[in-house]
C-alpha cells in the first residue's frame, strides 16, 4: 500500500472499523461464523400475533429488546451496537467524539400501532373522529411520541451518543440505502472535507404494518414452513423476499488519515456509482439497463476493468423478478467474464435488512476479503436455469478474492453498487 | 485544493397555497395574500393548497393516481423547476442529472386508522385483529405514496430525471443538508447539474396529530408569525419547492440563464437541551456565510414553535439593520420544503431586483427599498437542526 491517492487524484478511502448485528447475531465474529456455516436467521414471528398474515416469517433480531418497543427504537439500538464495534475496532477520535459526519442510512419514521392505540385509548366517546385523536394526543401527556417519531430523531440521538460533527443526516434510497449512506461518506472524504466518516444502515422494521405492507404488494415470500427454507435467490422456485432487521456500521478514513495514526486497515472502497430506474415504482427496468448503467459508473469511478472483479455479493432479494434481472445486468457487463464469477447471496440466511442491506452486505464483502472465502447462498436446491451464475450453492467456498462488487438494486428504482478493495487499485 | 466551480440556480419550481410559479407567487407577495383555513381541521390552523390541475406536469391520470397529494405536489414543482431551467423533456440532461429530495412520509388512510382505534377502544382487540384489518382494509398502491424515497421515485418516472437519486429525512434539517450536499458536490465537480427540493401537504390530520404530541399546532385563530405572542405553534402549510442547481461552466455551455447563484450552505445541531443553543449556532454560522454589509436581507423558514422561534429572534436581533421576511406568515409552516421554498423566494427575489414587501403588524421585519444583491436564507428546526445558505446575484 503505497499510494495516498487514487489513479483520479482523490484521497484513497479505507475503512478502518465495521460493526454488525443481524438475525444470525450481534458482531462480526458470530455473524461471520454462523454465515460461512450456511445458517439462518429466518425464524416464525413471535414479537405480535401472525393471525391473518400471508407470511409469518422475518429476519427478526429477537436477541435486542427495547423497552418501551417501537421498530424506530429497536432501530437506534441495533445501530448503536453496530456503531459501538465500529469504533471500538478503528479507535479513531475519542468516547462520544467522533471527528467526522456521520450519514445513516434508516428506515422510515412514524407513530407506530401500539404508541397510536394508547392514545386512542385515553378518548372518552364513543365513535370518536380523527380530530378527537388529535385533540387526545396534546397536553404533553405524549411529547415523547413527538421525539421518537420524528425522521431525525434516530441521527440526532445517535450524534449526541457518538458526537460526531455537524449536521446528522438520515437518508432513504430504499433498498439501496446502505449503500448510498457509504457512498455519501466516500464523497465527503474525496472532497476532502474530512478525514473520517461513521456511516451507519439499521433497520428494525420488522411490525404488523410494514409486513402487511410489503404482503400488499406481494414482494414477500408465502412459503412460511419452514421459515429457514424461504429465501432462495437464484432458485427456480423463489418466490419473494423475506423481511429481516440488522444494522451495519463502518468508519471511513482517508488512508493518510488511517496511516498517520497507524490504524489497521481493513479495506478500501476503490468505487461507487448509483443510476436510478425511472420504468416502474416497484420493478426494475426488465431489461436492466439502470442496473447495467449503475455497475458501469461504479467500475468507471474505481478506474477497473470488469476482469478485475472476482466476486459479486448480488443483491439477490430471492424475487423472481429482482434476480432475473440482476443477472441480465451483469451478464451485459462482465461478458464472458460472468461465468467466472462466484455469485452469493447474504440474503438467503439473514434476509433482506432492507435499509440496512447495502451496509449489512459491503461487511460481509469487506470479511470475505479478509478471510478469502465466501459465505454461502444456502437453499440453493433447485437452480434456476435462466440464471446462469456461478453461484456459491451452499456450502462456503475458499477462493482468491481481491475486489468484491456489492449491490443494491431496489424499489423506487434506487440502484447503487461498491466495489471494495484489500488494497487500494 | 481545485477552484470550488461556482453554483447556479438556474430553475425554480413553485406550487404552494398561493397559487403555481413564480408570477403568481411574485404578484401574491406583492399584495400581501395569504390562504388559511382555520375551520377544516378546527381548532387546528393550516394553509391549503390553491386549486391546480395537476394534468400540467403529471399529464398521466394513472401516474397521478399512484400518488398521494404530498407526491403530486412535489413532483408537479419539480416538473416546474425543470421547466425553468429549460431542461424539461431533454434527456441527455435529464439522464445524468442527480436529484437530492428531502421528504417525510405520505399520508396514512385515517378512515383506516380510525376505524381500528374505535373498534380497539370497544374491546376488539383479540389476537390478529390488527393484521385482519389492515390486510383487508389498506389500499395495496398506498405504500408507494407513503414511502420518503418515492417521490423522487415518481420524480424519475414522470420527468425522467435519472442521473442519482437521494433522499434525505429528518424534517427541517433534511432539505438544508439536501442543498449543502448538492452545492458541495458541484464544487468539486462530483456534479453538474442537481434537482433539489421538497413537497409538503399542509391537509394532513395524520401530521397534526404527530406535532400535537408536543403540543406545536398553531391553534384557533391564525396570526402572523412575529405576533403569535404567548400563543405560539406553527400552521401547516401547502409546498411544492424545487430548484435546479448547476456549475457555471455548464449552464453556460448551454445558454442557461441564473436566476442567482448559491455561495454557501451551512448546517448544525445546536444542543437544544441547552438554553440559548440555538442562538449560539446561527451567532457561529452568520460569519461563515461571507457577507458583505450587515444590512442586507434574511428569509428566514422560522416555524412559530417555541423556544426557537423566541432563539432565533434573539440572534436576528443582533443585526438590527437587516430586512427580515418569515415564511411562516405567508405559506405556514412547510417543514422538509422550508428550506427550500426560502431559497426559490431568495433566488426569486434576486432575479426580480426588489424584496417583496413586508407582512408583519409587530414591525420587526421593515421594508427594503434598494434591489438585493445578497440574501440569506435561514431555517431553524422546530425542535432540531439549523442551517443557513447564502444566496446572491450572479457578478
Amino acid at each position: 500500500m503505497t499510494a495516498p491517492r487514487d489513479k483520479f487524484g482523490r484521497p484513497v478511502v479505507v475503512v478502518t472499523g465495521m460493526g454488525i448485528v443481524t438475525s444470525l447475531g450481534a458482531g462480526k465474529t458470530d455473524n461471520w461464523k454462523r454465515l460461512t456455516a450456511g445458517e439462518s436467521g429466518i425464524k416464525t414471528v413471535t414479537r405480535f400475533p401472525i393471525d391473518g398474515l400471508k407470511t409469518t416469517m422475518a429476519g427478526a433480531v429477537d436477541f435486542v429488546t427495547v423497552e418501551p418497543f417501537s421498530s424506530t427504537g429497536l432501530s437506534e439500538r441495533l445501530a448503536v451496537m453496530a456503531t459501538e464495534e465500529a469504533l471500538e475496532q478503528s479507535g479513531v477520535g475519542r468516547k462520544g467524539d467522533f471527528p467526522g459526519p456521520m450519514f445513516l442510512a434508516v428506515a422510515p419514521v412514524e407513530t407506530e400501532w401500539p404508541q397510536r392505540l394508547l392514545v386512542s385509548r385515553t378518548i372518552a366517546k364513543k365513535n370518536f373522529d380523527t380530530m378527537d385523536v388529535v385533540a387526545a394526543g396534546g397536553g404533553g401527556r405524549f411529547a415523547d411520541y413527538h421525539r421518537r417519531f420524528m425522521f431525525g430523531s434516530v441521527a440526532g440521538n445517535l450524534a449526541d451518543t457518538f458526537g460526531t460533527k455537524g449536521s446528522p443526516i438520515s437518508l432513504s434510497t430504499a433498498c439501496a440505502s446502505g449503500a448510498t449512506a457509504i457512498q455519501l461518506g466516500v464523497e465527503a472524504i474525496r472532497r476532502g472535507e474530512a478525514d473520517a466518516t461513521l456511516c451507519i444502515a439499521t433497520d428494525g422494521s420488522v411490525n404488523p404494518e410494514a409486513m402487511v405492507r410489503f404482503s400488499l404488494l406481494s414482494a414477500l415470500s408465502t412459503q412460511n414452513d419452514p421459515p429457514q427454507a424461504a429465501s432462495k435467490p437464484f432458485s427456480k422456485n423463489r418466490d419473494g423476499f423475506v423481511m429481516a432487521e440488522g444494522a451495519g456500521a463502518l468508519v471511513l478514513e482517508s488512508y493518510d488519515a488511517a496511516m498517520a495514526r497507524g490504524a489497521r486497515i481493513l479495506g478500501v472502497v476503490a468505487g461507487c456509482g448509483e443510476l436510478t430506474d425511472s420504468f416502474h415504482r416497484t420493478r426494475s427496468s426488465p431489461d436492466g439497463k439502470p442496473a447495467i448503467g449503475c455497475v458501469r459508473k461504479t467500475l468507471a469511478d474505481a478506474g477497473m476493468e470488469p476482469d478485475q472483479i472476482d466476486h459479486i455479493n448480488a443483491h439477490g432479494t430471492s424475487t423472481p423478478e429482482n434476480d432475473k434481472m440482476e443477472y441480465l445486468a451483469t451478464a451485459a457487463v462482465f461478458g464472458d467474464h460472468t461465468p467466472n464469477i462466484p455469485v452469493s447471496s447474504n440474503k438467503s440466511m439473514v434476509g433482506h435488512t432492507i435499509s440496512a442491506a447495502g451496509a449489512v452486505e459491503a461487511i460481509f464483502s469487506l470479511l470475505t476479503l479478509e478471510h478469502q472465502r465466501i459465505p454461502p447462498t444456502i437453499n440453493y436446491e433447485v437452480p434456476d436455469p435462466a440464471i446462469p451464475f456461478d453461484v456459491v450453492g451452499n456450502k462456503a467456498r475458499d477462493a482468491r478474492v481481491t475486489a468484491v462488487m456489492s449491490n443494491s438494486f431496489g424499489f423506487g428504482g434506487q440502484n447503487a453498487s461498491l466495489i471494495l478493495t484489500h488494497e487500494p487499485v | 485544493m481545485i477552484e470550488p466551480k461556482e453554483v447556479w440556480i438556474t430553475g425554480i419550481g413553485l406550487l404552494s397555497s398561493l397559487g403555481e410559479g413564480l408570477d403568481a407567487h411574485w404578484e401574491a407577495l406583492g399584495a400581501r395574500r395569504i390562504n388559511v383555513d382555520e375551520k377544516r381541521f378546527a381548532p387546528c390552523v393550516i394553509h391549503p393548497l390553491a386549486p391546480v390541475s395537476f394534468d400540467a406536469q403529471i399529464p398521466k391520470k394513472g401516474d397521478q393516481r399512484q400518488m398521494e397529494a404530498w407526491q403530486r405536489i412535489g413532483t408537479y414543482a419539480a416538473g416546474l423547476a425543470l421547466d425553468s431551467a429549460g431542461v424539461k423533456g431533454n434527456p441527455e440532461v435529464l439522464s445524468r442529472m442527480d436529484m437530492i429530495v428531502a421528504a417525510g412520509g405520505g399520508e396514512r388512510d385515517l378512515n383506516v386508522d380510525v376505524a381500528i382505534m374505535n373498534a380497539d377502544a370497544q374491546g376488539n382487540s383479540q389476537p390478529g385483529f390488527l393484521n385482519e384489518k389492515l390486510m383487508n382494509e389498506l389500499r395495496p398502491t398506498l405504500f408507494l405514496a407513503q414511502l420518503s424515497n418515492l417521490l423522487a421515485g415518481n420524480i424519475a418516472i414522470v420527468h425522467g430525471v435519472c442521473g442519482t437519486s437521494r433522499t434525505f429525512m429528518g424534517e427541517e434539517a433534511s432539505s438544508i443538508d439536501a442543498a449543502r450536499i448538492a452545492v458541495a458536490r458541484i464544487e468539486a465537480g462530483q456534479s453538474d447539474i442537481a434537482l433539489v427540493g421538497a413537497a409538503h401537504n399542509g391537509d394532513r390530520a395524520d401530521l397534526l396529530m404527530l406535532y400535537e404530541y408536543a403540543d406545536f399546532n398553531l391553534k384557533d385563530r391564525y396570526a402572523p408569525l412575529w405576533a403569535r405572542g404567548d400563543k405560539p405553534g406553527f400552521a401547516l402549510g401547502s409546498v411544492g419547492a424545487f430548484l435546479v442547481m448547476e456549475a457555471r461552466e455548464h449552464a453556460e455551455a448551454r445558454g442557461a440563464k441564473p436566476y442567482a447563484k448559491l455561495t454557501k450552505v451551512v448546517a448544525d445541531r445546536a444542543q437544544r437541551n441547552q438554553a440559548g443553543a440555538l442562538t449560539k449556532s446561527l451567532r457561529a454560522m452568520w460569519p461563515k456565510l461571507g457577507i458583505s454589509a450587515d444590512d442586507g436581507v434574511v428569509i428566514t423558514g422560522a416555524t412559530g414553535a417555541e423556544p426557537a422561534t423566541t432563539e432565533e429572534r434573539a440572534f436576528l436581533s443582533e443585526h438590527p439593520g437587516l430586512a427580515v421576511r418569515a415564511t411562516g406568515t405567508t405559506f405556514g409552516h412547510t417543514v422538509e420544503a422550508q428550506f427550500p421554498l426560502g431559497l426559490a423566494l431568495a433566488a426569486l427575489s434576486i432575479s426580480r431586483g426588489a424584496l417583496y414587501p413586508a407582512n408583519d403588524p409587530t414591525g420587526f421585519e421593515v421594508e427594503k427599498a434598494e434591489a438585493p444583491t445578497q440574501i440569506v436564507v435561514l431555517g431553524a428546526g422546530h425542535w432540531q437542526g439549523e442551517g443557513m445558505a447564502l444566496v446572491e446575484a450572479v457578478s
